[in-house]
């Protein structure tokens, strides 16, 4: 019989330990799917944030490194450029790239190292008890913003796929949701993406995946998905900021 | 003309019984059993079993990879 589905190949432990109805295991999923169909299992590298995806070595079966909260991109620069041959890529979520690792997350995508980002966002801080994150949406309520995010005391939320489209570095900057059948088709078909322009060197490519937590947000699976195409997708639209067509050369 | 022939592999001991795959089944075939698995969760079960076309789009939601999806199309 032929499989309409089957668990990808280098997922070698899928007994995830996130949360019922949690989107890590769908961009798990995306992630070793890409690797799968670009035939990358020996030479992608991952390098992990801290945060709920930090345990993506105990499910990928390719070589990972664990970086230093926030420092992940400072990593991957530094591997990619000891051993470009790799395919290297990142995974992140918002409070590690987008708060504590913003300054080396910013300069990476300047520099257009040629790495690959999947920038998981889900507007909290889930590991660490759901607090407030820089993309935390205006009126949330968290555990550090008990009365909901105030834009005159916190500031507003970051659009980060955006933020990064305007720098010249930057040859793919797109966001993604998982939360509908739609959605999570085009997600595949962006994430593949990013990296077979990693393998023809045109530079940083940046995949934000809009994803749900609803432990944190205190939900259950169903009605955080709805929050997700409620709330997070208006706020933060869908779609290919920047995407360039030829590496760059001087 | 031969019945298609399919077959959908729940791991049930993965399913942590988050409904998103019973939520987007277009034939409404799946549903939340009555039974717990080793984690503790109401796990996911093929009710309708004749109303599944195989499509796999229960599969590829699944955040926790429960579901595979099998079609012999000749």
């Amino acid at each position: 019989m032929k499989a309409v589905y089957k668990k990808p190949e280098v997922l070698k432990n899928p007994c995830f330990h996130f949360c019922p109805g949690c989107h890590h295991g769908t961009v798990h999923k995306l992630v070793a799917e890409a690797i799968d169909s670009l035939n990358l299992k020996d030479s992608a590298l991952a390098v992990i944030g801290v945060g709920c995806g930090v345990f993506l070595y105990d499910y990928l079966d390719v070589d990972s490194l664990e970086a230093p909260h926030g420092r992940g991109l400072a990593v991957a620069t530094g591997v990619k450029r000891v051993r470009p041959e790799r395919i290297v890529f990142t995974y992140q979520g918002d409070g590690d790239l987008a708060s504590i690792g913003m300054a080396e997350s910013v300069h990476a995508a300047n520099r257009g190292e040629n790495v690959t980002v999947i920038f998981v966002n889900n507007t909290i801080y889930g590991m660490t008890g759901g607090q407030m994150a820089p993309t935390t949406l205006l009126g949330q309520v968290t555990t550090t913003s008990p009365y909901g995010r105030e834009f005159h005391r916190d500031g507003y939320p970051i659009r980060m796929a955006e933020m990064l489209a305007t720098l010249e570095g930057v040859a793919l900057s797109a966001r993604v949701s998982v939360c509908t059948p739609k959605y999570l088709f085009d997600a595949k078909k962006i994430i593949k993406k990013a990296f077979e322009m990693q393998l023809d060197n045109m530079g940083f490519t940046f995949v934000e995946v809009l994803s749900s937590c609803p432990t944190n947000w205190n939900m259950s699976s169903m009605d955080a998905l709805n929050r997700v195409k409620e709330e997070m997708i208006p706020f933060f639209p869908l779609g290919v900021f920047k995407e360039r067509k030829m590496p760059d050369v001087l | 003309m031969k019945k298609t022939e399919k077959k959908l592999t729940i791991h049930k001991e993965r399913c942590k019984g988050c409904q998103i795959c019973v939520l987007y089944c277009p034939k409404k075939a799946l549903s939340i059993g009555e039974k717990l698995n080793k984690l503790g969760y109401r796990y996911v079960v093929l009710s309708k079993e004749d109303a599944c076309t195989a499509c796999g789009i229960c599969a590829e939601m699944c955040p926790d990879v429960v579901i595979e999806v099998w079609r012999d199309n000749e």
